[in-house]
């Protein structure tokens, strides 16, 4: 996918990346690179952190400082970083196991704090870098390899789930609607606080085939098909809505900041 | 200048050494008996332009401190036994990556939720294998309050200059005991920063060692923009599979510490010119082991002490040239016998080796090593 954001801000000698031809994840890392792009932001000033799985390694294309850590808890390292450095604008990069698995705990804290951190959730509904087992985002009866028989655990809505749990900015959209979804980002990056944007993404080697979902360019065709942008829905019947998703900005509604809170009882020492 | 003696606390001496050290950055969570820790570096933290947060766990605490440590402010967390286990892993993360910061572990009962409010040594294996992967070590062990405050300073230190966590091990008896003690002023302490970076941006290589095997560190905002990863990587910073490249990222993270050993391990003895017994202890310990030392030696018996200040690395070559000389070691510890393994496997058959447990949650008392003593003579 050679483009002007493509030589700009990924770090083309590591290129080709390791993801699978047809997997969703590049067409989301590049969506971050556009909105980066628009907004002008001072790329020396950006951080970029993620955990561990196919779509953690993103960090590693891109050129900014790049934070690559351990599963689960990108978060928390970027906490401290924003913390530390509050000038830095900060970008978590998870996937639905990393984030609300193993992360989930983090996830809801990071929430609740608003520290200003935007994450972008890379949702395929699978682990994909260990080959396919189910995770918590896994729709109730398809088959992961390790649900053989058909998934029984209920999924997780990260959109609604991030909301409730305090982040001030939210939205989604899947990896077909680029356009929304660099819109989201971009809305998400200049949120102060903390903002959540779930991505859709597909997986076609291990969700796509364990499922019978066709190819990368079929499960694309879902994506367009079964996404209902969230103004057109309060338009729609329920019978219509039946088995479609939202996309969409979901809440907006800045509150103050965790860091700059944190200046204020600095400041007051500071007064003499 | 005339300075004021304190009576202050081994945590909170801990905390005034850290701040001295130049910490800037402490991410933590409550547990007995490192909780004072964390309320301190609380109250202190933003009075001096620093930052504090509780995290939601310890995991999330070491990973704060880690994304800190990277944007250039030198961080700690403390913690004590089952929060010591679930730090594990990012400690680990921190070795690998080479990314400065103190762990501090004040020892309670255990295992698991264990006994909160007594003293223990069970972690000294684990501040030394507890994270996955050979790793090199680094762990501090004092034995007085004003040695914590010293420790402290020499954990942050030592962690920056050669990019590794070090764990500043203490335990119940040293964080809780009060003394009082006079603190250096600022002015004549050593402050050790990371080394930094020379020449082109463009050119940096985030893993690229000196001669000292010691890569120079930039920090994250300042336009190097490195990546970090804690998979093997080559000299870039970047992921590799090579055999070559984590063969020698391996070799190099272990001889980085093994080429300065003798710049970072450190002992204390007594008496020990003409010993033919020497009680080997660590921190909260060591009190006791002089007390006993000084009993014996009443009674004519020429006893002596060592005690390491670096549990690791081990002061290994002095252990050994001892081993010459002395006729017996008498180990004390409060565990079932972990420091012993490493004294065993120093002096072999060189001489005799006695052990003093305990894990009742009770210190170890003066008069237990005297009974050993008089009882393996
Ligand atoms: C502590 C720990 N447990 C398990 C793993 C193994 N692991 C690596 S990636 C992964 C799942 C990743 O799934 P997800 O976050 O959904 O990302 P994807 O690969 O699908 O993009 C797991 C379980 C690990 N690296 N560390
Ligand atoms: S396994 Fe799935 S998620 Fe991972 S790179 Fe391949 S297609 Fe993408």
């Amino acid at each position: 996918m050679p483009s002007a954001v493509v030589d700009k801000f990924f770090r083309t000698n590591k290129l080709p990346q390791i993801w699978c031809p047809g997997c969703g994840h590049g067409i989301i890392t590049r969506a971050i690179t556009v909105a980066v792009e628009k907004l002008g932001f001072d790329r020396d000033k950006i951080c970029v952190v993620s955990g561990i799985g196919c779509s953690s390694r993103a960090t590693g294309y891109l050129d900014f400082d790049t934070l690559h850590t351990t599963h689960g808890r990108a978060l928390p390292f970027a906490t401290g970083v924003k913390l530390a450095n509050p000038d830095m604008k900060v970008i978590v990069i998870t996937g639905d196991g990393d984030c609300t698995a193993i992360g989930g705990n983090h996830l809801i804290h990071a929430c609740r704090r608003n520290i200003g951190i935007t994450t972008i959730v890379f949702n395929n509904n699978i682990y994909g870098m260990t080959g396919g087992q189910y995770s918590p985002t896994t729709p109730k009866f398809d088959k992961g390899t390790t649900a053989p028989y058909g998934n029984i655990d209920k999924a997780f809505d990260i959109s609604n789930l991030a909301a409730s749990a305090g982040a001030t900015y939210v939205g989604r959209s899947t990896a077909y609607h680029t356009n929304l979804l660099i819109s989201l980002i971009e809305n998400g990056l200049k949120n102060d606080g903390f903002s959540l944007i779930e991505a859709i993404s597909s997986c076609p080697t291990y969700y796509g085939r364990k499922n019978k979902k066709g190819d990368a360019v079929n499960m694309l065709e879902w994506q367009k098909d079964h996404a209902v942008n969230i103004s057109a829905a309060s338009k729609m019947t329920p019978e219509s809505l039946e088995g479609k998703f939202l996309i969409g900005e979901f809440k907006n509604s800045p509150e103050p900041e965790y860091t700059s809170e944190y200046q204020k009882i600095i400041d007051r020492f500071n007064k003499e | 200048m005339k300075r004021k003696a304190r009576l202050m606390q081994g945590n909170e001496a801990c905390v005034e050494g850290a701040i001295a050290a130049g910490m800037r950055f402490f991410a933590g969570y409550p547990i007995t008996p490192s909780t004072e820790i964390a309320e301190l570096s609380s109250e202190k933290l933003p009075c001096v332009g620093g930052k504090f947060i509780q995290m939601e766990d310890e995991i999330a605490s070491m990973a704060a401190i880690i994304g800190a440590s990277l944007t250039g402010l030198k961080s700690m967390t403390a913690t004590s036994g089952p929060g010591f286990s679930l730090k594990q892993e990012n400690l680990g993360y921190a070795g690998i990556t080479e990314v400065p910061c103190v762990v501090v572990n004040v020892q309670r009962g255990g295992p698991s939720t264990g006994l909160p409010t007594s003293p223990a040594q069970g972690e000294i294996m684990q501040a030394r294998w507890g994270t996955h992967g050979d790793h090199p070590v680094i762990a501090l062990t004092p034995s007085s309050v004003r040695e914590t405050f010293d420790l402290t300073i020499r954990a942050f230190n030592l962690s920056e200059k050669y990019r590794i966590p070090v764990i500043l091990l203490m335990d119940e008896v040293i964080g809780h005991m009060r003394e009082r003690v006079e603190l250096p002023d600022t002015s004549e302490l050593e402050i050790i920063d990371r080394k930094r970076p020379a020449g082109n941006k463009e050119d940096y290589k985030a893993y690229k060692a000196d001669e000292d095997l010691i890569p120079p560190m930039a920090n994250f905002g300042e336009g190097y923009r490195y990546h970090v990863t804690g998979l093997v990587h080559d000299e870039t910073g970047f992921p590799s599979n090579s055999s070559v490249v984590a063969d020698k990222l391996v070799r190099r993270l272990a001889d980085k510490i093994e080429m300065h050993k003798d710049d970072i391990i450190q002992w204390e003895e007594q008496n020990t010119e003409d010993a033919d017994i020497v009680i080997v202890s660590i921190g909260g310990v060591s009190r006791a082991a002089d007390t006993a030392m000084k009993m014996l030696r009443s009674k004519g018996l020429k006893v002596g002490t060592f005690r390491p200040i670096t549990v690791w690395p081990f002061p290994e070559k002095r252990l050994e040239e001892l081993a010459e000389k002395v006729n017996t070691f008498v180990v004390a510890e409060m565990n079932l016998g972990q420091m012993v393994l490493e004294v065993e496997r120093i002096i072999k058959n060189k001489a005799k080796i006695e052990r003093v447990n305990k894990v009742n949650g009770e210190a170890i008392y003066p008069e237990e090593i005297v009974t050993k003593i008089e009882e393996v003579l």
